[in-house]
């Protein structure tokens, strides 16, 4: 249970979970995990399935709560208790399916739940489509289908609205859930550049990721989970792919470091 | 006006279908509304020649506008109802029930139970009251017990569908019937009295033209302002000019062109109707316009997109029952109104109407699709069936077989054109048509 929290740097961490535990009747599913992030990091969370990955994100997104441990927000501790919680210490995620209501169009899914209003209260339709626009133009400027239901748009292009959504509200900590996992390799890529970007703005990113290869294309860490306990986190630049396999499957750190 | 501006149109379209589409969607005319007005054009024409030029004359035109209006009201609250994945199947019993209660309380409670006697000018207000505020109070109830008790809403208003009705025998013994009702409630329901009269219905056209027009310059002033894509300037004025025409031809032909066969005079737009009026556009404005309709909407497409997006759907949804409840009691008061009674089977099988409507307005039960015009236009569909087979002589089983089918074959052509089966939906189109037409014919009596 050894993690990496504080290290050389100094700094203080975007977040930190410490201790974090949450079960569904017996079962544990997330049994005394600690993790933490840095501005500017993507550590990425791996495992087989029914790990924990998503268990553990879901308390940091407010989605479910922990039954116990304790999460800080650049280094103060703090209450997640719903997705507003979540967001008010600018954390936003990016869920596997993604998220958005299909029937609804580009600017209504950005500020779905933060809708702009007008003095009378109505919604402000013309004001979130115009920042809905300046903010794809600056994610996505291929993108132009502001006014149709987005199921109708490509994965990658219903992939940059859910980003969208997170850039425009000024997310600090951002968990993106396979981010890549619905998409032909054009898209992935696209995906891939929006995350670099991203880390170069200063934004903290925890990557849910089944595979191996995005995992070391765009992590700086790499945290293993196996059937809700840590196995252990590693520097990308210190392991190679078959020790983090090992982890995976055998739960196995790699020597020395675990 | 097409310039740098323009986002929403997208590459690639071509073909003259796609054009065509392209010039719809940038009209704001939904397709599926256009083709509903045209069935419902098709459906008119039909019957006028089959009865002879009997369909298209005021007097049955302000009789259908009065008719479709008690469905068409609950059927805009049904539209948020199944857009949010849910079903009402209590809306008859509930609306027999409010009816019966506004009933009492202007010929029993008031005068009797309270000693105040009839005929007072506060009466009609205080039952129109109380049955809005039950309406609503039942329809908590129920949302309640979907939203937060976990109970589909299918069981839950088929339980109120039996409670409800029940309760009506409970209040009237015997089931006897309450008549007549206070003489300013009944204006609610039509009749002759209860219109607007010559020179208030032109005033009503008007306002109408006006507060499109308005509504027309000011989302275009909007969306400038943002520097958004707007609408050719030719486009917009003549959906304004083409929407002031049809207010106006209609008032003029319906409205004013029917007489009242007691007074002799033109009788105006009927109360039912200009409270459905109010009701459409109160709704849309709802659907469309404020936070409670885009969750209902967002709801109904993906409802762990709303719950993650920060949206308190259990609350939303309970919203949607509670509308529906006062709906209920709107449309309880113009048919008790319109019947000057109040009677036990009063809204039995009118849930099958309301939900008939909405679904052949377009209303998808896969959730997060539906329009409330769409349903008002479906209710004006299905009463123009009834009445037109009415006209034409076909006896009520046989025009229940009817509607049935109409029923089945929109919501087939619905779902074929939804996926792009466009040979599926002509086929479907043409197997109702024959069923349709061979039930006609045979049922003619």
């Amino acid at each position: 249970m050894n993690d990496v929290t504080m290290t050389a740097q100094g700094t203080v961490p975007l977040v930190e979970m410490r201790d974090i535990r949450v079960s569904f009747g017996g079962l544990h599913a997330v049994d005394g995990v600690s993790l933490s992030l840095r501005a500017g990091e993507v550590v990425a969370l791996v495992g087989g399935n029914g790990a924990g990955k998503s268990t553990l994100m879901h308390t940091l997104a407010g989605a479910h709560p922990a039954d116990s441990g304790q999460i800080l927000v650049n280094g103060e501790p703090v209450q997640i208790l719903t997705p507003r919680d979540a967001r008010t210490h600018g954390i936003e995620v990016i869920y596997q399916k993604l998220a958005l209501a299909e029937n609804i169009d580009a600017a209504g899914n950005l500020f779905l739940g933060r809708e702009l209003r007008t003095k009378t209260g109505a919604l402000d339709d013309s004001a979130m489509a115009s920042a809905t626009r300046d903010v794809m133009k600056r994610l996505n400027p291929r993108f132009r289908n502001l006014n149709t239901p987005v199921q109708s748009l490509s994965g990658g292009q219903r992939q940059s609205v859910a980003i969208a959504r997170a850039v425009h509200f000024n997310a600090r900590i951002l968990i993106m859930d396979e981010p890549t996992a619905a998409l032909g390799p054009a898209e992935t890529a696209q995906v891939r550049e929006l995350i670099e970007q991203l880390k170069s703005e200063g934004i903290g990113i925890f990557l849910i990721s089944h595979d191996i290869h995005d995992v070391f294309d765009l992590a700086d860490r790499i945290s293993v989970m196996m059937q809700g306990r840590l196995v252990g986190t590693v520097d990308k630049n210190k392991v190679t792919k078959d020790e983090v396999l090992a982890m995976i499957i055998m739960g196995q750190a790699p020597a020395g470091r675990g | 006006m097409t310039d740098a501006t323009t986002i929403d149109s997208g590459p690639g379209a071509t073909g003259r279908l796609a054009r065509a589409r392209t010039f719809l969607s940038s009209t704001g005319i939904d397709t599926r509304q256009a083709g509903m007005v045209t069935a419902l054009v098709v459906i008119w024409a039909a019957f006028h020649i089959l009865s002879g030029g009997d369909f298209l004359t005021s007097r049955n035109l302000w009789n259908l506008s009065v008719q479709s209006a008690s469905i068409a009201v609950m059927a805009t609250g049904m539209v948020l109802i199944i857009v949010s994945r849910n079903i009402d199947l209590s809306v008859g019993s509930l609306l027999g029930f409010l009816g019966y209660v506004m009933a009492m309380v202007q010929t029993r409670w008031i005068p009797e139970t309270f000693g105040l006697g009839f005929g007072h000018w506060y009466i009609w207000m205080v039952a129109l009251a109380v049955g809005v505020v039950l309406g609503a109070l039942l329809g908590a109830v129920q949302g309640s017990i979907v939203a937060y008790g976990g109970v589909p809403a299918f069981i839950v208003t088929l339980g109120g569908f039996l409670v409800w009705r029940g309760l009506i025998f409970r209040m009237g013994e015997q089931g006897q019937t309450l008549s007549p009702l206070d003489g300013t409630f009944r204006l609610i329901g039509g009749g002759p009295d209860g219109s607007l009269g010559e020179w208030r219905s032109w005033l009503l056209g008007i306002l109408g033209c006006v507060a499109v027009s308005a509504s027309i310059y000011l989302s275009r002033r909007r969306r400038r302002r943002y520097d958004l894509a707007v609408r050719p300037l030719a486009v917009d004025l003549g959906l304004a000019a083409f929407a002031c025409a049809v207010i106006l031809v209609g008032i003029a032909a319906v409205a004013v062109g029917y007489e009242s066969p007691i007074t002799r005079k033109p009788t105006g737009v009927a109360y039912p109707v200009v409270i459905l009026l109010v009701v459409t556009i109160g709704m849309v404005y709802l659907s469309r316009r404020r936070r409670f309709g885009r969750y209902v909407f967002a709801i109904g497409g993906n409802p762990e997109a709303a719950e993650l997006g920060g949206i308190d759907t259990r609350r939303t949804i309970m919203k949607t029952f509670v509308l529906m409840g006062v709906l209920c009691a709107v449309s309880a008061a113009i048919q008790t109104a319109r019947l000057n009674s109040a009677v036990t089977n009063l809204g039995v099988q009118n849930e099958l109407d309301v939900i008939s409507a909405a679904v052949i307005g377009g209303t998808s039960f896969a959730g997060g699709i539906g329009t409330i015009t769409g349903a008002v236009l479906g209710a004006v569909v299905m009463q123009s069936l009834r009445s037109g087979m009415m006209l034409l002589r076909i006896d009520s089983p046989s025009q229940d077989i009817v509607v049935g089918v109409i029923l089945v074959m929109s919501v087939g052509i619905d779902a074929a054109l939804r996926i792009g089966r466009r040979r599926s939906a002509a086929a479907a189109l043409a197997i109702g048509l024959v069923v349709a037409a061979i039930i006609i014919q045979t049922g003619r009596q």
